[in-house]
């Protein structure tokens, strides 16, 4: 029997933000109940990394509101529960071990056995003693994922956490989560199809700013609902859309 | 030429055995610039990691300030401690003009906005790529600064060092409030000015040695500090 995730459901109501008067996300609702994987999928600035932020209580939105099972995304305690991962692995000047230990230490929560424990799960704990940024790209994303589980999240964040791999290293990272998954929600952006295909139990996907659709994996890739989801599954080119 | 050599010669004869006068001079230049330096960290690197890791009302004008203070002549801070410590002055009852501590204030002030401004250049850049994973993390505030600084201690090391080779090569307002009085206030750079106007060449020489000597191994530690840095490719600084 699997333990419920106290912090779900992630109710997202009517939420905006804007900078400099330009809409990035407009009126999204969205609610999320399930343990396993949610992917995030839309174009290049669809409000993909920043509705992460959101999520996450990294930034407020100007309008509407997110909560964690009827707490704010911006409540400490909330937020402890959940564990984020960058595109671009933001690592500390130290030793491999050092970047679990900084946050073994900063939330008590093991000493050597569980670094130990993450650094073997990762396949990095012969590199234990290695400076952190010494590491190729999918060892430095690894890394970035075993500290982000150092925390024992209820909740991990990952923003195209394999956006740079190459197919080996993404497979590595992706076991990972597999596993993470078992036990807590996983919310990950991803460009990649069949990433998403391959890990998502349901996915969001985001136009231009906007809830495109909310789909179960088998419904959004046979029959997605919406004609943007369509055109970028076909690979179809799509003009008239912001980049970045 | 000959005198030039026969300078160099007597220079050498100082340095090796060396001269009481000399060591006399060079331990209090050190004693000095090493006192500003710590002190110039002391109050330059908070005040950097402020500027680097806060926002603030007031901060473009404080940042303006401590650039521009950066350019400062040290002949016109030299003037101004001169003036803060002279009798009539406001800080005269301190009674320090004249002696070593109005020397390690005139340089204190010289390079705070030198530390200040670099520290936060090199702090600003990792406070940039560490800041969201730091509030993911949830880390306080008080823990996040102290993160950054242990983050760039290196650089911050080399910050340090830039500061006291500022101050062990400054003479214009050590000049001024010190005064070059021998065996109290002279130091390499007063005593090379002094020695050279008067047309001993071979003390100044000798001190002049000492001090590239000072500059080298200090210039080779910012190297050895920066090739060290845990991730930096070796020679790569």
């Amino acid at each position: 029997m699997l333990e419920p995730i106290e912090l779900l459901p992630l109710v997202v109501a009517d939420v905006s933000f804007s900078i400099d008067r330009q809409a990035l996300l407009a009126n999204l609702s969205l609610r999320l109940n399930s343990r396993g994987v949610t992917a995030i999928m839309g174009h290049n600035g669809a409000g993909k990394s920043l509705l992460l932020r959101l999520l996450h209580g990294l930034l407020s939105p100007n309008s509407g509101r997110i909560t964690w099972n009827d707490r704010t995304a911006a409540d400490l305690d909330t937020r402890r529960h959940q564990s984020m991962v960058f595109q671009k692995p933001v690592l500390l000047r130290r030793s491999v071990a050092a970047n679990i230990d900084y946050v073994l230490k900063l939330r008590k929560l093991g000493g050597h056995a569980e670094r130990d424990r993450l650094l073997r799960e990762a396949d990095l704990l012969a590199s234990a003693k290695q400076p952190a940024h010494s590491l190729s790209g999918g060892e430095q994303q690894r890394l970035c994922l075993a500290r982000a589980l150092a925390t024992q999240p209820q909740v991990l964040l990952l923003d195209e956490p394999c956006a740079n791999l190459d197919p080996g290293s993404t497979a590595r990272i992706e076991q990972m989560l597999i596993a993470a998954s078992q036990h807590i929600k996983i919310i990950l952006v991803t460009h990649d199809i069949h990433q998403a295909r391959r890990l998502a139990e349901d996915i969001v996907f985001l136009d231009r700013g906007q809830l495109a659709e909310h789909s179960q994996h088998d419904s959004f890739f046979d029959q997605p609902a919406s004609s943007a989801a369509r055109a970028y599954l076909s690979g179809t080119l799509v003009t008239d859309r912001s980049t970045g | 030429m000959s005198d030039l050599r026969l300078a160099f010669e007597l220079a050498l004869g100082l340095v090796y055995p060396i001269d009481p006068t000399l060591l006399e001079i060079v331990l209090l230049s050190l004693k000095v610039s090493l006192s500003a330096a710590v002190l110039a960290c002391l109050f330059g690197m908070p005040l950097g990691a402020l500027l680097a890791t806060s926002d603030f009302r007031g901060k473009w004008v404080l940042t303006l300030i401590v650039n521009t203070l950066m350019g400062m002549p040290p002949v016109v801070i030299g003037l101004l401690v001169y003036i803060m410590l002279s009798s009539a002055g406001p800080l005269g009852w301190l009674q320090w003009l004249y002696t070593p501590r109005a020397m390690i204030l005139a340089q204190v002030i010289l390079i705070t906005p030198i530390v200040a401004a670099l520290a936060r250049e090199v702090m600003s850049e990792q406070h940039r790529q560490l800041h969201w994973q730091l509030q993911s993390l949830c880390v306080a505030p008080a823990r996040a600064v102290l993160t950054l600084l242990y983050e760039t201690r290196y650089s911050l090391l080399t910050v340090a060092l830039a500061g006291f080779g500022r101050a062990i090569a400054e003479v214009g307002a050590v000049m001024i409030v010190g005064g070059n009085i021998a065996h109290l206030t002279r130091v390499m750079t007063t005593a090379i000015a002094l020695e050279t106007s008067r047309g001993e060449l071979a003390l100044a020489l000798a001190l002049g040695l000492v001090l590239m000597t000072i500059a080298l191994v200090v210039n080779a530690t910012v190297m050895a500090l920066k090739t060290r840095q845990p991730g930096q490719p070796l020679g790569h600084a």
